[in-house]
């Protein structure tokens, strides 16, 4: 161990001696590559342009299907909440003195429903949909709360493209705001 | 359970003592057996020699895991019992109960979003990608061979509590949802150095291995400033609730961003802008504008003792205790007011004062057996003084949710018993 640290620490210098930028030795040498096809298996992040969105496209008429199946048992037949989270309606009351945050109300960007609903739902089973199921609860939930067609079919270019209600309603943080 | 440092031989004492006996019957079960009579009780106090002094005691190593007296069995974490559903739930510290800066491992509070996994450690892999020069992965031995730290911190959920009523009967209740703890693991800085970051990376988004998949966006000067990569807590191994195998930890920041069960760090140039960071964790104001990334949790105290459910047996002397902390540093200062916020002192500060850790304040207090509202305010070294609920709510509304501060006083009445007095 001591003498590898030595190794190490000794490379390290030695690179640095040469300001060489390439593949430099690390100090501690812990760890192994990732492989591109271990990353791609694991990075199911989804930014808010959509990036990262995978192939595939759902309808709202096959998302009614999947939510009936998957979802309403916990969020309601349509959306309205239950022992799970409302998520239609309340455009209009966020800045009222009793908001009703809901997906078409609240959430700023559609791609991260995509995200959310793969990674984490239905909360028996998450990660059990395929990329078209959630494609198609998607646009369902989208079509619930009137920011998509009821004929509509959604996939990475064309989630990415819904504009939210309150996209531009969000702000940076501005504490301490009471002061003495 | 509480302390009876008042003297046994006083009658003030004893009515003292009958009441939390009374008490933790109450809330624990029967603590005495149901056959104890009030004499066979008094067969223990002087001048009788106590019956647990005329037998051997139970042998050595019957626990090979220890617990606590089973006459300190109320001493649990507080969990509504009406909850629609219990994975994504919460269980708050006892606070009143606890004594000095560090929570026991078992009253560490609990929020989870997707249950508790169990997570078998040499199956669990931390994957490093993104905006680095070498992707990595790393097995619970790699990072357990990086040079390792310990520190001590508190970690608080960001909605301790709201800010519309009802309000909480007890400290726990209140502000149950913060608990600290010696943290050992990984500075997050020598991992990133492991990878190498590139000149663009801006964010870190962190996901945890449960089956909420929790992820988190926590800016570059976070993770290379103080953040760590936790496997330990208070010289053991994480419990499975506190992100068994391995956690973030994030010195001051808002508890969700301390991701447990940690598995993957996406090194990005922007936040990911999560379900978790967006719809949820998000500060809503009067206007409909919600500040978004506000990691911060300012600073914060509240007295546990003598605090809302307790009750003060008799007028003299008590000692008015809590804890007070900050996201921002050290606390510089706990000031304590008896008479209803007219006159404030400076309370004593328990040594060592840590950054961004519990700090246990004392007050030296002789009651008068007339009505009192008690109350503590925190200042942290940044200069900053906690507020009242009223000022935040002037600036914030009822809707905003998250990182309440609030000066919380307590109602003492005249026969002693503690309330809330914002209730």
């Amino acid at each position: 161990m001591r003498w590898r640290e030595t190794c190490g620490i000794a490379v390290v210098i030695v690179l640095c001696a040469f300001a060489s930028g390439a593949q430099a030795q690390t100090l501690y040498g812990l760890g192994r590559p990732a492989t591109a096809a271990e990353i791609a298996g694991w990075n199911i992040d989804v930014g808010r342009d959509g990036s990262n969105l995978p192939k595939g496209s759902g309808s709202v008429s096959r998302g009614r299907e999947v939510f009936a199946q998957q979802c309403a048992s916990c969020h309601g037949d349509k959306g309205e909440g239950g022992l799970g989270d409302r998520l239609v309606g309340g455009q209009g009351t966020i800045a009222t003195p009793k908001p009703i945050r809901t997906v078409g109300s609240y959430w700023p960007y559609a791609p991260t429903l995509f995200d959310y609903i793969r990674r984490a739902m239905p909360q028996n089973a998450p990660q059990s949909l395929s990329d078209e199921e959630v494609y198609a609860v998607s646009a369902y939930i989208l079509n619930l709360n009137g920011l998509v067609g009821a004929d509509a079919t959604l996939d990475a270019k064309s989630l990415a493209a819904v504009k939210m209600p309150n996209r531009d309603r969000f702000v940076g943080d501005a504490r301490p705001d009471v002061k003495h | 359970m509480s302390s009876t440092s008042d003297a046994d031989d006083k009658p003030a004492g004893t009515t003292r003592r009958r009441f939390l006996r009374a008490g933790a019957a109450a809330a624990g079960g029967t603590v005495l057996g149901a056959g104890a009579s009030v004499a066979a009780a008094t067969d223990n106090l002087p001048p009788n020699i106590p019956e647990w002094m005329k037998a051997a005691g139970e042998p050595t190593g019957g626990q090979l895991y220890g617990a606590p007296s089973p006459f300190e069995k109320g001493v649990v974490k507080n969990i509504s019992k009406t909850l629609k559903q219990y994975i994504s739930a919460s269980s708050r510290t006892p606070l009143q109960e606890l004594d000095g800066i560090i929570t026991p491992n078992g009253l560490f509070y609990e929020r989870h979003h997707g249950g508790v996994p169990t997570i078998d450690p040499a199956q669990h892999r931390l994957m490093l990608h993104g905006l680095v020069e070498r992707p990595l992965i790393f097995t619970m031995d790699d990072l357990r061979r990086f040079p390792s730290e310990s520190r001590v911190h508190f970690l608080e959920c960001s909605g301790n509590p709201g800010y519309s009523k009802p309000y909480g009967k007890t400290a726990s209740d209140l502000v149950g949802l913060v608990s600290c703890a010696e943290w050992t693991g990984v500075s997050l800085k020598l991992v990133l150095q492991e990878a190498g970051l590139k000149p663009d990376a801006k964010w870190i988004v962190a996901e945890g291995a449960d089956a909420a998949a929790l992820t988190r966006s926590i800016p570059i000067e976070k993770c290379l400033e103080d953040a760590m990569l936790v496997y330990s807590q208070n010289g053991e191994r994480l419990r499975p609730q506190q992100g068994y195998p391995l956690r973030l930890f994030l010195p001051g920041f808002e508890g969700n961003m301390s991701v447990k069960w940690l598995r993957r760090l996406h090194v990005t140039a922007e936040p990911v802008y999560s379900r978790e960071e967006t719809s949820k964790y998000t500060d809503l104001l009067p206007d409909g504008t919600a500040r978004e990334f506000s990691f911060y949790m300012e600073a914060k105290s509240i007295i546990t003792r003598p605090s809302g459910g307790q009750r003060l047996g008799a007028p003299g002397f008590h000692e008015i205790t809590g804890i007070a902390w900050s996201g921002h540093g050290k606390i510089a200062r706990v000031e304590l007011s008896v008479d209803e916020g007219k006159s404030w002192q400076s309370a004593q500060l328990q040594e060592p004062v840590l950054t961004r850790a519990l700090t246990r304040f004392r007050l030296p207090w002789q009651w008068d057996g007339k009505p009192a509202v008690i109350q503590s305010r925190a200042i942290d070294e940044t200069g900053y003084v906690q507020p009242t609920l009223a000022e935040l709510l002037a600036v914030r509304g009822e809707n905003y949710f998250y990182h309440n501060n609030a000066i919380w006083p307590w109602r003492i009445a005249a026969d002693g018993e503690v309330t809330n007095a914002l209730a």
